[in-house]
Parts: C-alpha cells; sequence; structure tokens
C-alpha cells in the first residue's frame, strides 16, 4: 500500500487512530456500553476481549457507523468525529470484517470487490484484478476473483473481506471473531496475516473471546465485561509477563468477581443424595450447522443445581433438546429416578416429571398470539380435565390458569390476554408456572435469564433455588458466568459438544470455569 | 375459411400475440428489477391501471401517443413512488400495501373514468405502426411481427438494455446485493433504500407504460379494470425468469400467444366456444409453473424490508 511507512517507534508514541473517549450505548433494558474508553493506534493488533454479552458487538456497531453510541465521543486522528454510517466509516478508513461475512453469495469475488461503486460507473474488473494482486501477494492471501462466493470455504471468504477492506485504503482493520469459525490452521495465518499488516502501519481491531489468542496475536489487551472496560494491558507490559502470568491476569479481570456483582445464594442440600437425573455417554452427531453431543455424561441429584457453562453455541441447547427429547440422540442413555427416557417422546418425558425450558420463550415456548391461560397448558392440549372429548373446558382452565397466575406472580391484564404482548419476565413466568406444573422431578433451565431485566433476573433465580431446595434436580444452563456461581453446587463445562471438566463451586471456582471455557486445563 | 394451420389464423395469432405480449413484457421486466433488488411488488397491477388510465387520457386529449406513454409512464412512476416511500423506506409489508394499492386504483381509476365520461367509452384512433423495411415484406410473418407501433421495438430492446444493466453495470452489481444480501450494500457504502426505491421507480415506469400500451394500441380505449390481471402474470413472469430477462420475453410470448387465441380463432372463423379459449392463458400459468417454478430460486432477501443493524 503505497504511503504507509513502518513503524518501529515506542508504542505509546504510536499514533492514535481512533479513539472512544467515554462511549456509552444503550438498548431497552441494558446498558451494552458503559463510558468505554479506548484508544486504538496504528502499528498495534489490539484486541478486545470479552464474554458474550460483555459489549464487543456493540463496540464495532458503533466503530463501523451501524449504530451511535448515546453519550460520549468518537475521535478520528484527535478530532471528534461522529461515524454517521457505514459509507462514512469506510471513508474515514475504518474497515470491518463483521463475524456473520458481508459478501453476497451470488456473485464473485471480483464483483464484492467491485461492490460500493457509484451507480452509473462501469465495475473496472481488470484494473481491479491488478489492484487486488498488488494487495494480496505480499500479504500471501491468493485468491479467485472469478470464484462465485458461495463456493468459498469461510476462511477465504474472510480474506476475500480483509482484501476488501485494503482495498478501501483502511487505515484500521477491525475484525470481529473473526477465528470462530476457522480451523486450528486458518487461524494461525490469519495470525500471521494480522502481523503483516501492522508492520505496515495499519492498525488492527481483533475481536475475541479465546485468551489463547490475545495472548498469541495481541500488542494490546482491552478487556471488557458487562460493558465495561475492565483492563487494558499495554505491549510492553504484555511482552514482559510470562504466558503464564498473562493468562492468570487476563482470568482474573475477565471472571473474577466484583463487589455488588449479586448475591451468592446456593440452596442447602437435603442430605439424601440420589442421583435423580443420570446421562451416560450421551451422542448426537452433529448436523448441516449445527454442533453435535460427544460422551456426555452426568449426574445430578436431589435438590442438586448443576451449572453448565460454556461459550454460546458449544451444544447447550442440544443437549437441552436431547433430555427434553426434541431431538433425536445417537447413542448414550438416560435415566430419571431409575427409569430409563430412552425413546421416549417429548410428552412422555414430561409426565415422569423432565421438564424443559426453552430459551426461545417465544418462538418455541409460547403461541404469541393465544391467551395467557392456553399457554399454561399447552402441552396438555386435548387432556382431562381441561379438554374432555376434544371440547375445552374454558372454566376450568380459566379456574387453574388464575391459580397460577396467582401463585407465579405474572403481571397480565387478562388471563385473555395473548402471551406474546406481555413482558419477556412475565412470559417467562408462564413458562415457568407450566413447567413446573405437578409431577416435575427434574427441570432444564435454558438461559433463564437471558433478555430479563434485573428485578426479574432476580426473580427467576429466587425460582430455581426454590425449586432446588423442594428437592428437584435441576440443570441450569448458561452463558452468564456470573449467575451460575451465585446458584450452583457444581458447574459443568461444555466446549465443542463435550463437557471438558466439573468444578465444584466455591473459592476460586469462576476463574477454574473461566480457564476451561476458554480451552485451558482448569 | 381454413382451420387452425390457415394463413389467416397465423398471421392474426402471431400478430395478436405480439400485441398481447408486450403489457406482459413491460410489466415482467418491471417486477424483474423490484424482485432483483429484494421488493416483492405486488401492486404493480394498480400501477398499471393507474398507465392505462393516465395514459388514455394524455392520448385522448393531445392526439399524440408519444405523450400518452410519458403520462402512463409518469402515474406509474407516481403510484411507485406510495410504495417504495411505504415499503421501502418506512419498511411496511410489502404483499398488504401491494394487496391495498392494486384494489385502490382499480376503484379509483374506475371512478374518475366514470365521472369523466360516464357510460361512454371514446376509442382512440388506430395507433401508427412503424413497419421494418424489408423483414414487414415476408409473408405472413412479416405483417404479423414486423408491423407494429415503435414502442413494441423498444420493448425488446428494453429486454436487451436490461441485460446489459445486470450483467455489466455497477448498477447491476448493487441490485443483485440489495436483493440477496441488503447487509453487503450497506457496509459497502450504498445506500439499500435508495437502490431499492429507484427499482420500485422502474417497475412503476415500466407498468405505467404497459398499461398505457395496452389501453391505446392494444384495445384503443379506457375501460375500467382493462388490465384484467395483466400485471399479476408479470409477477408471474418475472417469477418464473428467476432475474433473466429473456426469459421474461419468452414467457410473454407464450402468454400473449395464449390470450391471442380467441380473436385469432374468430378472425379465422373456427368454432370454438370463447369460454374454453379463455381458460388457455391460466392454464399455461399453471403448466409453467408446474415445469420451471419448482427451481425458481428468489433473492434471499425479496419482500425483506431493510433496517441497519438488525440481524
Amino acid at each position: 500500500m503505497p504511503g504507509m511507512q513502518t513503524t518501529t517507534k515506542p508504542p505509546e508514541m504510536r499514533q492514535a487512530i481512533v479513539t472512544l473517549d467515554g462511549v456509552t450505548k444503550r438498548f431497552p433494558g441494558i446498558i451494552a456500553n458503559d463510558r468505554v474508553d479506548l484508544v486504538i493506534r496504528a502499528g498495534e493488533v489490539h484486541v478486545l476481549l470479552g464474554e458474550n454479552g460483555a459489549g464487543k458487538s456493540t463496540l464495532i456497531g458503533m466503530l463501523s457507523g451501524l449504530q451511535q453510541p448515546d453519550e460520549g465521543r468518537i475521535l478520528i486522528d484527535g478530532k471528534a468525529m461522529p461515524i454517521r454510517s457505514p459509507s462514512h466509516a469506510l471513508s474515514l478508513g475504518i474497515g470491518t470484517v463483521f463475524q456473520h461475512n458481508m459478501l453476497v453469495p451470488s456473485l464473485t469475488v471480483a464483483e464484492n470487490l467491485a461492490l460500493g461503486g457509484k451507480w452509473w460507473q462501469k465495475p473496472r474488473l481488470g484494473e481491479l484484478a491488478a489492484r487486488v494482486d498488488e494487495i494480496a501477494r505480499p500479504l500471501g492471501i491468493n485468491i479467485n476473483l472469478d470464484a462465485v462466493v458461495s463456493d468459498l470455504s469461510l476462511g477465504e471468504q474472510q480474506q476475500v473481506e480483509i482484501v476488501r477492506a485494503l482495498l478501501r485504503n483502511s487505515r484500521l482493520l477491525i475484525l470481529d471473531e473473526a477465528t470462530s469459525m476457522l480451523t486450528p490452521q486458518g487461524i494461525a495465518e490469519l495470525g500471521a496475516l494480522m502481523r503483516r499488516l501492522v508492520e505496515r502501519g495499519l492498525a488492527v481491531v481483533f475481536i475475541t473471546h479465546k485468551l489463547g489468542e490475545a495472548a498469541e496475536f495481541g500488542d494490546r489487551v482491552s478487556v471488557l465485561k458487562l460493558g465495561r472496560k475492565v483492563g487494558e494491558i499495554g505491549p510492553d507490559r504484555l511482552r514482559s509477563l510470562e504466558h503464564d502470568e498473562l493468562v492468570d491476569e487476563i482470568v482474573s479481570k475477565m471472571f473474577g468477581r466484583n463487589a455488588g456483582d449479586g448475591a451468592i445464594s446456593i440452596p442447602d442440600r437435603p442430605a439424601n443424595d440420589e442421583a435423580l437425573l443420570a446421562v451416560r455417554d450421551l451422542r448426537v452427531l452433529p448436523g448441516k450447522d449445527t454442533s453435535g453431543l460427544e460422551a456426555i455424561s452426568f449426574m445430578v441429584g436431589r435438590g442438586e443445581i448443576l451449572g453448565v457453562a460454556g461459550i454460546d453455541g458449544n451444544g447447550q441447547k442440544q443437549l437441552a433438546e436431547a433430555l427434553a427429547g426434541q431431538r433425536r440422540t445417537d447413542g448414550g442413555s438416560v435415566t430419571l429416578a431409575g427409569r430409563s427416557l430412552d425413546g421416549l417422546d417429548v410428552g412422555k418425558r414430561r409426565e415422569l416429571g423432565l421438564r424443559y425450558l426453552t430459551d426461545d420463550r417465544l418462538g418455541e415456548g409460547t403461541v404469541g398470539t393465544f391467551p395467557v391461560s392456553i399457554n399454561y397448558f399447552l402441552k396438555q392440549i386435548g387432556e382431562p380435565p381441561f379438554w374432555r372429548s376434544g371440547i375445552e373446558h374454558s372454566r376450568e382452565i380459566n379456574t387453574h390458569a388464575r391459580d397460577l397466575t396467582r401463585q407465579f406472580d405474572v403481571r397480565t391484564p387478562s388471563l385473555s390476554t395473548p402471551v406474546g404482548r406481555l413482558s419477556g419476565g412475565n412470559i417467562q413466568k408462564v413458562l415457568i408456572a407450566r413447567e413446573l406444573a405437578e409431577g416435575a422431578r427434574a427441570v432444564i433451565f435454558n438461559k433463564p435469564t437471558y433478555g430479563l431485566d434485573l428485578a426479574n433476573t432476580q426473580a427467576t433465580r429466587q425460582r430455581i433455588r426454590d425449586v432446588a431446595g423442594q428437592g428437584l434436580a435441576v440443570l441450569l444452563i448458561s452463558t452468564d458466568l456470573e449467575e451460575l456461581l451465585s446458584m450452583c453446587h457444581r458447574i459443568a463445562v461444555m466446549s465443542q459438544g463435550r463437557l471438558v471438566g466439573t468444578i465444584a463451586n466455591g473459592a476460586g471456582a469462576g476463574e477454574r470455569v473461566g480457564r476451561l471455557m476458554i480451552g485451558l486445563a482448569a | 375459411m381454413g382451420g387452425f394451420l390457415s394463413e389467416t389464423f397465423l398471421a392474426a395469432l402471431l400478430f395478436g400475440a405480439i400485441t398481447a405480449a408486450i403489457p406482459l413484457l413491460l410489466a415482467g421486466l418491471g417486477e424483474q428489477m423490484s424482485e432483483k433488488a429484494g421488493v416483492l411488488n405486488i401492486g404493480i397491477e394498480g400501477m398499471m391501471i393507474a398507465g392505462a388510465y393516465a395514459g388514455f387520457l394524455g392520448a385522448y386529449y393531445s392526439g399524440s401517443f408519444w405523450l400518452g406513454f410519458a403520462t402512463g409512464a409518469a402515474a406509474g412512476i407516481l403510484v411507485a413512488a406510495l410504495m417504495a416511500l411505504l415499503c421501502v423506506r418506512l419498511g411496511l409489508n410489502q404483499i398488504v400495501i401491494g394487496i391495498a394499492l392494486t384494489l385502490g386504483l382499480e376503484g379509483l381509476t374506475a371512478l374518475l373514468h366514470h365521472f369523466q365520461f360516464s357510460r361512454s367509452y371514446p376509442r382512440l384512433p388506430a395507433a401508427q405502426v412503424t413497419p421494418i423495411p424489408l423483414l414487414a415484406e415476408i409473408p405472413v410473418f412479416g405483417p404479423a411481427l414486423f408491423r407494429h407501433h415503435l414502442i413494441v421495438y423498444l420493448a425488446v430492446a428494453a429486454v436487451f438494455a436490461m441485460i446489459w444493466v445486470y450483467r455489466r453495470t455497477q448498477l447491476g452489481l448493487n441490485l443483485q446485493a440489495a436483493g440477496d444480501k441488503p447487509a453487503a450494500l450497506d457496509v459497502a457504502g450504498i445506500d439499500v433504500v435508495r437502490t431499492r426505491t429507484a427499482a420500485v421507480l422502474f417497475t412503476g415506469g415500466m407498468a405505467g407504460l404497459g398499461g398505457a400500451y395496452l389501453a391505446n394500441v392494444g384495445a384503443g380505449l379506457f375501460i375500467p379494470f382493462i388490465t384484467n390481471g395483466a400485471g399479476f402474470l408479470g409477477i408471474v413472469l418475472a417469477m418464473l425468469a428467476r432475474g433473466r430477462p429473456l426469459w421474461v420475453l419468452a414467457g410473454a410470448l407464450i402468454f400473449g400467444g395464449c390470450l391471442s387465441l380467441t380473436t385469432a380463432a374468430q378472425v379465422a372463423g373456427i368454432n370454438v366456444p370463447t369460454d374454453v379459449i379463455q381458460m388457455v392463458p391460466f392454464l399455461a400459468v399453471m403448466a409453467m409453473l408446474v415445469l420451471f417454478g419448482r427451481r425458481a430460486s428468489l433473492p434471499a432477501a425479496l419482500g425483506i424490508p431493510y433496517e441497519r443493524g438488525a440481524r
């Protein structure tokens, strides 16, 4: 790239390209970014590290012009400059490679690269080929301009996007979760590529939740947690620390508990420790776009809360669905109170006392347009006493529904209100009421507090503790480690469809679970 | 008189097929542009009827067919602007708005026509044809294919112009991206709403032109509901053609041939009940859908309003 000098200046002297100054972004119910300060310098790979929900994507959204901050300023080359739109971001030299790729699958690579030209111009494909060659060759990227994008691997598509950003003379390249879909070899190649880019004086922002990559590729690491920047490790410190020390420091920043993170209250367990729910060697073959399950074994005792931690999408949903009978398994066994559930359908498992609260409350858990009352009994439609000979008995339904509404404190204008009009917290209460109804022995909660406000989150957590206190077995799947630490007896960690370890909750458990989550030994 | 293979029948069928195909072709090409950009334009029937009425008024009062085409296209664009505002900018449901526009404009044009002309249906003089030298002299086929109003040749030329736009221009890339992955177009720095709006306006112009041709050249007069589903057939053509203008042309000719069977049969003195023949185009639609419709792959974002930052 013409006009770019290699940077050999000491780290703090490097030129700041983009500066975030107290940037805050709110969405209904949550603060996605809370007064974040960040300096992005030329010649540096700046890693943004954080868990799901730490606010990484929102930060990228604001840098790429998709979203506007509610408070605070963004400075470009030291001057305050609101980034109004994606095209404005591009013209400021900020190129973004999004987690979900932004290529048109039906067009060729060349056509995708030409996208964005003025509509009255002819795409100059020949000229483009020369420029792509000039940019890609020194970086060791080899792309076929005539290939249709949908025929390329995800790694190749990502290279196309990086080249596209460079074609636009980007000075800052943002890579959002760029390694999440790559093979280990692809990740190593990307790391080398980032290195070559910063040597040419570019700034790279690399977003990841994997600590190993942060330590390996980063010149500077900023840690985000629940929307706040909780730490930054500069190049000097990064170099002086031993790998293990660095990991320890970052882990404590990412997963360490702060004062006021929510009370820890782990319910007492009854002395009787029989295993209520036992899973052995459960196996689900991977689907086309879903991960499978491999050799999952665990037991949950009476009154025990077993947490399942892990980065989203590592098979948690598949596990929950396989247990509930919603997903075909390819091996292994599940027993509930000594009775085998293998081969039983959803209804039978429910009858025997295994209950599942889905994380997809509106799509899968309820029928939004049906009244609250019917939604309480969705899984009993056609069964007495609510239905007799195929006829709905409204009085019976309403009497029971009224009881449940009172008992579970569901705030609804009336029993006939469509459930979809209620708030997330109240829909969750309807689901809980339904699943805990008579005969429950083991309950699977999948991300029960996801998207709820604080009051409903607390109420739901208390409800789960109460359930365990009554002697039921609870499997609590959550991506919120704080939540698991605040209420589980033991925490199992899922990674790529396997349970990679189970940690007894207690002092230091957070760090140990955190290490397992990001692929290190506990 | 001869049967189905007589020269009279053949000439009448071919001439009628072209005349009936042109409105379908214009509508189909227009619709294709909207669909390519990701907008399912159900309101095209309404744009056509608006074009038919405005086109007829323009030609009737000015005496110029070209002015009629201009007013017809303008009316189509006006309706399309409303659709673009509601569906592209405000992101309302494209199907509901499309149906509303169609029903509303069918009613409105019928009402306006009634106020203007009461129950009389004034006719325009026959449209002036431009025979193509030499080709028009070929027996049977010459007069049927090469003695038409100039706009007919322009409509066929539009097919090739559109192929060029899709394959060779930046605009073509932008349109396809807007339909297949609008977010990619947005982050590439092109305004998705503007791209889609332009496509919808083009649809309106083509539909208006088609309506004006239908009234002024095809029928020579305006009667309420004159489009009689031609816009919807245009949607069918666009769906079947999957973004390829040549297929729209082929489809329009097949449907046009079916539509002209009735007239051609009468001209040739063949005695088949009209009701039977009038069913033919619709049987053809079903047959074509069964044959080609299953493989139809439409733009991924068709019918989905674009909202920046939504996932």
